[in-house]
């Protein structure tokens, strides 16, 4: 039997190409103007529930975005690449992990989803936290830095990228599956998918909708530039470079 | 008075050396009593009570945690915290970013990821954007628990002269199932670990070739090195996936790196800006990976890194 529905969750972010620098007074990030993309591994996630849908092994795949009105256009592109719907839940200001973990939950309570897949980080925050949290939340089983996702039936066997190797583990549907960049590659997207898009359903919803309200448990106090590493020296040739490696104790 | 718990992580047998970095952190929290949780044998627990700084190990055993598995060593977690505990951490390793925000969000508690500096109890820095911004946050007055993940590169071992006491415990929490451990395969093991070798030698795309890369084993053997891989290299199949360097692979901290045909991308030089020394051999002398080094050397890889191992094993 097919997976009803997959749920993948599409987070637009500063291109991982832009270097990124604190605002010189320290109050965020310099993003204007920046290009904005798909979070990269979200979209390896989204290619992954495409693949398995082209299977036969789910019959729908929707994607979800918080953020703003401009996020329309991260969804439009996964529309374009596959996907059959697009849900936007609104808000003005970035949620923090937990927030966001609840209004997926309240998305998966109203689209009922036997499997749900995200990138495993997102690549401005770097937080690594929303599906694990999202997977709590659910009560289900999570399966993070997945390089391999296998379906069979009502249990997914999945290999996970971990610091001594390759672990698989086999989880109970419904689940939670955050993927790693080795997953797969994504499809680029062509023409005239872009303007097949523009007609598939895209709903905007608020977090009033999904009964909401952000916790706000945090607050940044000040974005700091990295301290640089001073540029060393180069050296001409292999006998010098031992020599200053020996010089500094160092082999 | 803070209470922090931090989650020990081990094989069954072994403590981790990024158990010893959490506590490292854990004690630069101000007024503080730091206690470790081995969710694990009492010869784990042995090794916890010896970590300089720690009060209190406690020690559950339970043939359910044999797999370490998140959904599982997670509900037992938040039922030790809650019995009193502000502050959790875990190491910012595959098992402590896969474990922590399942603990979190059972807590209903905000987490702090790969904090690299403690600036107070609630204060804390910690990297975004790949390292390109740091990030000092601030947990709001109101929130009871904090959760947190340790950048292990940021922080040293503590020393192993504690006598900590060893409280044995049994947890009446319902476990799920719905999770199960079906194997584990493990690349080389008779290499020194990534993460805490002293000296590390890494590959990237201009190796060419999973036969090329052994070049850079080659050269790691005879420095007694961990051997490292860029993302592309990995991407390509010179190396596993539990070699990668960078924002998304392993983030090390050891007093030599040599990168090899690597060109120093934001990505990966954010997982190694801790490294002491920095050497570079890259044959485009514009690679931004000069930039960060301590000792570069322009020029081909394949006449520098036989030459350098032959050299090597000749002194």
């Amino acid at each position: 039997m097919a997976i009803n529905r997959i749920l993948v969750g599409i987070k637009r972010v500063v291109d991982y190409n832009v270097r990124v620098r604190p605002k010189a007074d320290g109050s965020g990030v310099m993003t204007e103007g920046a290009k904005m993309s798909i979070n990269p591994f979200d979209e390896i996630a989204l290619e992954e529930a495409l693949r398995i849908k082209e299977r036969g092994q789910a019959t729908e795949v929707i994607v979800v975005g918080i953020g703003p009105s401009d996020a329309q256009a991260q969804l439009r592109t996964a529309l374009a690449m596959g996907a059959d719907r697009a849900v936007l839940v609104q808000v003005d200001m970035p949620l923090e992990p937990l927030d966001g973990a609840r209004v997926l939950h309240q998305l998966i309570v109203r689209e009922q989803p036997q499997l749900v897949m995200l990138g495993k980080q997102a690549i401005d925050d770097d937080n690594n936290q929303t599906g694990q949290m999202l997977a709590a939340l659910w009560d289900r089983p999570q399966a993070t830095f997945a390089s391999k996702v296998e379906i069979n039936g009502e249990v997914v066997r999945v290999t996970r990228e971990v610091d001594a190797g390759l672990q698989t583990l086999e989880v109970d549907l419904p689940a939670v599956i955050t993927v790693d960049l080795r997953l797969n590659e994504p499809r680029y997207v062509k023409l005239p998918d872009i303007m097949k898009a523009k007609k598939k359903p895209l709903d905007v919803l608020t977090l009033e909708a999904l009964g909401i309200t952000p916790r706000h448990r945090m607050h940044a106090v000040r974005h700091d530039a990295p301290t640089p590493r001073q540029k060393g020296v180069l050296v001409p040739d292999v006998a010098t470079l031992l020599a200053e490696l020996a010089n500094r104790g160092l082999v | 008075m803070n209470r922090i718990l931090i989650v020990a992580e081990h094989d069954g047998s072994h403590l981790n050396a990024a158990t010893a970095k959490c506590v490292s952190c854990a004690v630069q929290v101000p007024d503080a009593q730091v206690d470790v949780m081995v969710l694990g044998s009492a010869a784990v627990a042995a090794q916890a009570a010896t970590l300089a700084g720690v009060a209190q190990v406690v020690q559950v055993e339970n043939p359910a945690n044999d797999s370490q598995l998140a959904a599982v060593l997670a509900p037992q977690i938040a039922a030790l915290v809650r019995e009193g505990y502000t502050h959790v951490f875990g190491p910012s390793t595959t098992f402590g970013k896969d474990l922590m925000p399942r603990v979190a969000a059972l807590l209903d508690a905000p987490q702090l990821s790969d904090i690299m500096a403690v600036e107070s109890a609630r204060r804390f820095r910690r990297p975004i954007y790949a390292g390109n911004v740091i990030l000092i946050v601030e947990v709001e007055a109101d929130q009871p628990v904090i959760v947190a993940t340790v950048r292990t590169a940021s922080f040293g071992e503590v020393t192993r002269d504690g006598s900590a006491s060893v409280l044995v415990r049994t947890l009446q929490v319902a476990l799920p199932l719905h999770t199960r451990f079906v194997s584990m395969t493990q690349a080389n093991t008779d290499r020194p670990d990534l993460q805490t070798a002293a000296t590390v030698v890494s590959g990237g795309r201009a190796l060419g070739s999973a036969e090329q890369f052994k070049l850079i084993e080659q050269l790691a053997a005879t420095l007694g090195a961990a051997v490292g891989a860029s993302r592309a290299a990995v991407d390509a199949g010179y190396a596993p996936n539990e070699l990668q360097v960078g924002q998304t692979g392993k983030i090390i901290s050891p007093q030599l790196y040599i990168a090899v045909g690597i060109s120093g991308a934001i990505q990966h030089m954010t997982g190694i800006k801790d490294a002491k020394t920095i050497v570079a051999i890259n044959k485009d002398a514009d690679a931004p990976i000069f930039e960060s080094a301590d000792l570069g050397l322009v020029g081909d890889l394949f006449n520098i890194v036989p030459e350098l191992t032959q050299r090597l094993n000749s002194r």
